[in-house]
């Protein structure tokens, strides 16, 4: 039967793939793993130190607090912007040009490089020349992001579901534009209400869009740089700087090879690991609980 | 208990249409007894579903009304006409299970939930659906799903009718037959007044007691699976029942005979005297396939064709002639001996009828 004939040459047509994702991911990982584990000391003077640099890392209490704030930043942007941008989809318009006028407005911040997200709200938070800086002046509201921590917190967030939220609001808009007609018909049918409609109709149809929606905004958020080092430096003190900054400052400010390859492999496996588990609560849900139960 | 009467119904898409084509219903009027079966049958794009759309309360028609038992309901919404519809993808709530699913329409109606678990009950029963109950919706298959939205038109108590629109459309041809028997037989149970929406002709007559042709928005036949076949009352349902469809001739009157063409056709005198006082140019002669009788030799009421091709469908055969540059096609009965070219063919004046502007004028006489 086994009348195959043998021929590895299939391998050839692999090989432009291999060396595709070898120089693009696993070359330059695999560079991070090397450092991550060696204390360079200068070009020909580097020695082995194992696994001291993660062990430091861990237990390095500045990392630590910008870990917490990264983790708080990314819970806050998700629990605004999914159900923002879930409101905001239900309520575009569904056709027409009144439809396209809107996703055209909608769209303009996402298509903002960060850098100047960031320097737009600089200015605009300015209190002697920016709207909302000398708005809140005006109006008496003690308001200064450069001395205050919470008015930094709040600012940064605000900018990033002013620049964020258009992008799950076009997923959910996808999302409910693909929903049948006859859905709406037999609900209406069934004398579902409203938010029966919203619960048990569309807000399944949107789970597949709101796992895309959820993992890029959280992947997003956790590394998240050019805005808020626009905006604040990382400041007032270090109330704003998340780990991508710290890690910046160390990698390249101080050029600690070493330190800083673990302290990025660890946050490579945060985000992957964070990532997954997320996924895989999500798949499980929709599994039945009892796949032969009787009634 | 209601009786939906249809009266001076016509719909447009358009806001202001300008000519018949505008209209997906033309101006009808219809009453659909309480309690009956029936079976809405047309083409494609005839306005069926519109139709349906309409009675339900889902569309709202720019003329005329609809009555429920005489009562005006056209600006009523769905969810006030105690009327349900089977659509033609099966809709679930995916998250809920298929109890849920069925307990649904109860529960958005606040019923309380000791009333709820017999009814449910109750209906899985009946559609089969018990062992199911505790699945979540969206991993069942499509003749569940359908039968899941069929069951939740019917747990409530206050349905009296039930609208389908061609629900066996994602159902595979063996469970198609079961389902259907299943329809028949709540139809017979509850006393529903059900109307189903098809393009099948075999599906609506195992359907349905009566089924109404629907043909470029209006409904040009209204009657028994056999009258449909007997009688058609328009030329469009004499060539969409049937199988193969009923052949035509354009006929006209000249030097006192009725002539096809060329070739004067032999029609009884009734026939003849009815197309010499014809009150249009568009007059045609229809007949069956089946009433054509295929011979070798020439007879007194024959005419001479032209063979192209005998087909053997098992239990008859399926013969394609011309006449007249036409083409025609007879049903030969089994064990019909072979037939040469050139053939005559003779209709069956019985079963020839007069088509005057499309519409049966005169039935064929024994």
């Amino acid at each position: 039967m086994n009348n195959k004939v043998p021929n590895n040459r299939a391998w050839l047509l692999v090989l432009p793939m291999l060396l595709l994702v070898a120089f693009s991911a696993i070359i330059p990982l695999m560079t991070v793993v090397n450092y991550s584990v060696q204390d360079v000391l200068g070009p020909n003077a580097s020695f082995f130190t194992g696994t001291e640099w993660f062990k430091s890392m861990l237990n390095d209490d500045a990392l630590q607090a910008a870990f917490l704030r990264q983790i708080s930043f990314s819970l806050i942007i998700l629990a605004i912007q999914i159900p923002l941008g879930i409101g905001i989809a239900l309520i575009m318009p569904k056709r027409g040009w009144q439809a396209s006028a809107v996703l055209i407005l909608i769209t303009l911040p996402l298509l903002i490089p960060w850098n100047v997200v960031g320097s737009i709200w600089q200015i605009f938070t300015r209190g002697d020349i920016g709207l909302m800086g000398w708005g809140l002046r005006e109006l008496g509201v003690e308001y200064n992001i450069t001395r205050n921590a919470g008015d930094a917190w709040v600012t940064i967030i605000l900018m990033d579901v002013w620049h964020w939220t258009p992008l799950v609001a076009m997923l959910c808009y996808s999302g409910l534009r693909s929903i049948p007609e006859a859905y709406y018909q037999a609900a209406r049918i069934d004398r579902a209400s409203k938010w029966a409609v919203f619960r048990y109709i569309q807000l399944p149809k949107l789970t597949n869009v709101l796992v895309i929606a959820v993992l890029l905004r959280f992947m997003h958020s956790f590394m998240i740089y050019a805005e808020p080092f626009v905006l604040t430096g990382g400041g007032p003190g270090s109330a704003t700087t998340f780990l991508s900054q710290s890690l910046t400052t160390m990698a390249v400010g101080q050029q600690d090879l070493g330190p800083s390859a673990a302290f990025s492999l660890i946050y490579f496996l945060v985000i992957l690991l964070v990532s997954w588990v997320f996924y895989t609560t999500i798949m499980n849900m929709q599994k039945d609980k009892s796949p032969h139960g009787g009634a | 208990m209601a009786e939906i009467t249809l009266k001076g119904l016509a719909h447009s898409y358009e806001k202001t249409p300008k000519g018949a084509a505008d209209y997906a219903i033309r101006q009808m009027d219809h009453v659909w007894h309480q309690g009956g079966a029936y079976a809405l049958l047309g083409p494609s794009g005839c306005g069926k579903s519109t139709l349906l759309n309409i009675i339900s309360g889902l569309l709202e028609p720019s003329e005329g009304d609809v009555l429920f038992d005489g009562q005006r309901v056209n600006e009523l919404p769905p969810e006030e006409r105690n009327i349900a519809q089977v659509f033609q993808f099966p809709v679930i709530y995916d998250t809920m299970t298929v109890f849920d699913n069925l307990a649904f329409p109860l529960r958005n109606m606040n019923t309380p939930e000791y009333r709820v678990k017999p009814k449910v009950l109750e209906v899985a029963d009946i559609l089969e659906l018990t062992p199911l109950l505790d699945r979540k919706a969206k991993n069942l298959t499509a003749d569940e799903k359908q039968k899941v939205s069929m069951g939740r038109g019917l747990v409530r108590d206050d349905v009296t009718a039930i609208l389908f629109d061609e629900p066996l459309t994602v159902i595979d041809p063996q469970l198609k037959w079961k389902l259907r028997r299943k329809l028949k037989e709540i139809h017979e149970r509850f006393n529903i007044t059900m109307i189903y929406v098809t393009h099948d002709q075999l599906e609506a007559s195992t359907f349905a007691d009566k089924i109404a042709v629907m043909y470029e928005g209006q409904v040009v036949q209204f009657g028994t699976p056999r009258e449909l076949f007997e009688h058609p009352a328009h030329t469009f349902v004499g060539y969409f029942i049937g199988s193969p469809g009923m052949n035509f001739m354009a006929v006209e009157h000249r030097d006192g005979q009725v002539m096809f063409g060329a070739q004067p056709l032999p029609v009884s005198e009734h026939m003849k005297h009815a197309v010499a006082n014809a009150s249009s140019a568009n007059i045609k002669l229809g007949i069956r396939p089946e009433f054509i009788a295929i011979s070798s030799s020439s007879s007194a009421n024959s005419v001479p064709i032209q063979v192209i091709s005998v087909q053997d469908l098992g239990t008859y055969s399926l013969l394609t002639f011309k006449l007249n540059e036409q083409t025609f096609k007879a049903r030969l009965p089994e064990g019909h001996s072979p037939v040469s070219e050139a053939a005559f063919a003779h209709f069956d004046a019985a079963h020839v009828a007069l088509y005057i502007d499309e519409y049966l004028v005169e039935a064929g006489h024994e």
